[in-house]
């Protein structure tokens, strides 16, 4: 009887991970509105994870949120947050993809798009290197990934300001990539002429993220 | 014919040692898969780098002491017991007077070493395991398998753990409740009318052998 319940529980594994897929659609679609509420105790619910590597992260205010950009650059330049919501503004909508399987559908951002932000300081190297305010985290793209306008510097998502949690008052979005090029709590941008590994990247991350074309995973693209 | 002591032998050291190492892994895979995944909490501890491999190793450990365990004789003589259903089972399982006793002080039930709540979360933890060690390897060596399988690896992964919490609390919470369960596991030896109290087909059973030797 003890070993019909193992075998019982085994079976109900398996046939768990045929119907998963269909059965987190209903879960999202049914929990989902109320994700606020229920404190992301049903898993997922398609909402956002959070994930940080350090113990604790500073809390900076857009008041005195600062970007320094510098590197091969003409004019090396500091960003407040007010000079990036003077720029040309870029809305993009996009699913987000995390490496480690979970999706958030239709996420709206918007921000100063990357090319729009490199030509303001006369950007001429072939790579960049981001840093962050928390101190650990960095992230790296080439010059032509950089430069696609699906990559934002972003002062908002979701319909409102990027929240603390989420890598606020700056983050970076880079649409086509898995969740951890979008570098949270984005400080530094360096203008350089190799890709330098991030965080993750050097802890086994494929450095060229393009979702469901690297890591072993092909998930639907996202851009 | 001698009598028989006051305090009956109900776990081998060895038995006990598969308990607390199995209780320490689960304890660390449930702490840090909070640390992980409760929002709250993930926002407070952070430390993504050096959480993740904890709870993988953790993982990857938790079916080792059980495993290990199967070398003594105690422990598979217990796992037989804890894999039979009698018929006196299914009647503790149905009646609300299951604890009564009768003015002997043997519980009404003729239960034997193990009740058949200890039967059922004994295979529920061991099921629960290896349905976790599965889903967990696929999750950490996502290459081999397509995306829909990773997806419902995920789903059964994340489900089975609120499972677990509730039958883990559960489990703490009978324990806490019963001093004499909890001197058994914690020695090895349980008082004797504890015994004829909530195993009285085990008490008598180990009188008999007793007497024979």
């Amino acid at each position: 009887m003890g070993r019909r319940v193992i075998l019982g529980m085994l079976g109900l594994g398996a046939a768990g991970i045929a119907v998963g897929p269909t059965a987190q659609n209903v879960v999202n679609f049914f929990f989902g509105p109320f994700r606020s509420q229920i404190g992301g105790l049903i898993p997922a619910a398609g909402g956002f994870r959070y994930y940080s590597v350090v113990d604790s992260v500073p809390s900076i205010t857009s008041a005195t949120y600062t970007l320094k950009v510098n590197g091969l650059v003409t004019t090396p330049r500091t960003f407040t947050f007010q000079d990036l919501q003077a720029m040309p503004q870029t809305h993009v909508t996009k699913d987000f993809q995390c490496v480690t399987g979970w999706r958030v559908p239709g996420v709206q951002w918007s921000g100063v798009a990357l090319p729009d932000l490199l030509d303001a300081v006369g950007a001429h190297g072939s790579a960049i290197t981001f840093s962050c305010f928390d101190g650990a985290y960095t992230e790296s793209l080439t010059m032509d990934q950089a430069r696609r306008r699906d990559v934002l510097v972003a002062t908002s998502m979701l319909g409102g300001p990027v929240t603390h949690d989420h890598g606020g008052p700056v983050r970076l979005f880079v649409a086509p990539m898995y969740g951890y090029k979008s570098a949270k709590w984005l400080s530094g941008i360096e203008v350089t002429n190799k890709v330098t590994p991030g965080f993750w990247e050097v802890r086994g991350y494929d450095v060229d993220a393009w979702v469901g074309r690297s890591n072993g995973r092909n998930d639907v693209q996202t851009s | 014919m001698s009598r028989l002591p006051s305090y009956l032998k109900r776990f081998t050291g060895g038995e006990r040692a598969v308990h607390h190492a199995t209780a320490i892994l689960m304890i660390i895979c449930l702490a840090t898969a909070s640390a992980l995944y409760i929002p709250a909490i993930a926002t407070y501890v952070g430390r993504r780098d050096l959480i993740k491999p904890i709870h993988i190793y953790a993982g990857l450990a938790l079916p080792v002491p059980m495993l290990l365990g199967l070398a003594s004789r105690a422990f598979r003589g217990d796992l037989r017991r804890l894999n039979r259903f009698g018929p006196y089972d299914r009647d503790w399982l149905r009646r609300s007077d299951r604890r009564a006793v009768q003015i002997d002080g043997r519980g009404i039930v003729p239960i034997g070493k193990f009740n058949p709540g200890q039967k059922l979360s004994a295979a529920f933890f061991a099921g629960a395991i290896f349905v976790m060690l599965g889903t967990g390897l696929m999750l950490t060596f996502p290459n081999p398998w397509p995306t829909n399988w990773r997806t419902g690896a995920t789903f059964v992964h994340d489900w089975l753990t609120l499972a677990i919490f509730v039958v883990f609390l559960g489990h703490l919470w009978f324990a806490l409740q019963d001093r004499g369960a909890m001197t058994g596991m914690l020695t090895g030896r349980v008082p004797r009318d504890w015994a004829a109290r909530h195993h009285p087909a085990w008490e008598k059973e180990e009188e008999d052998a007793h007497q024979r030797s």
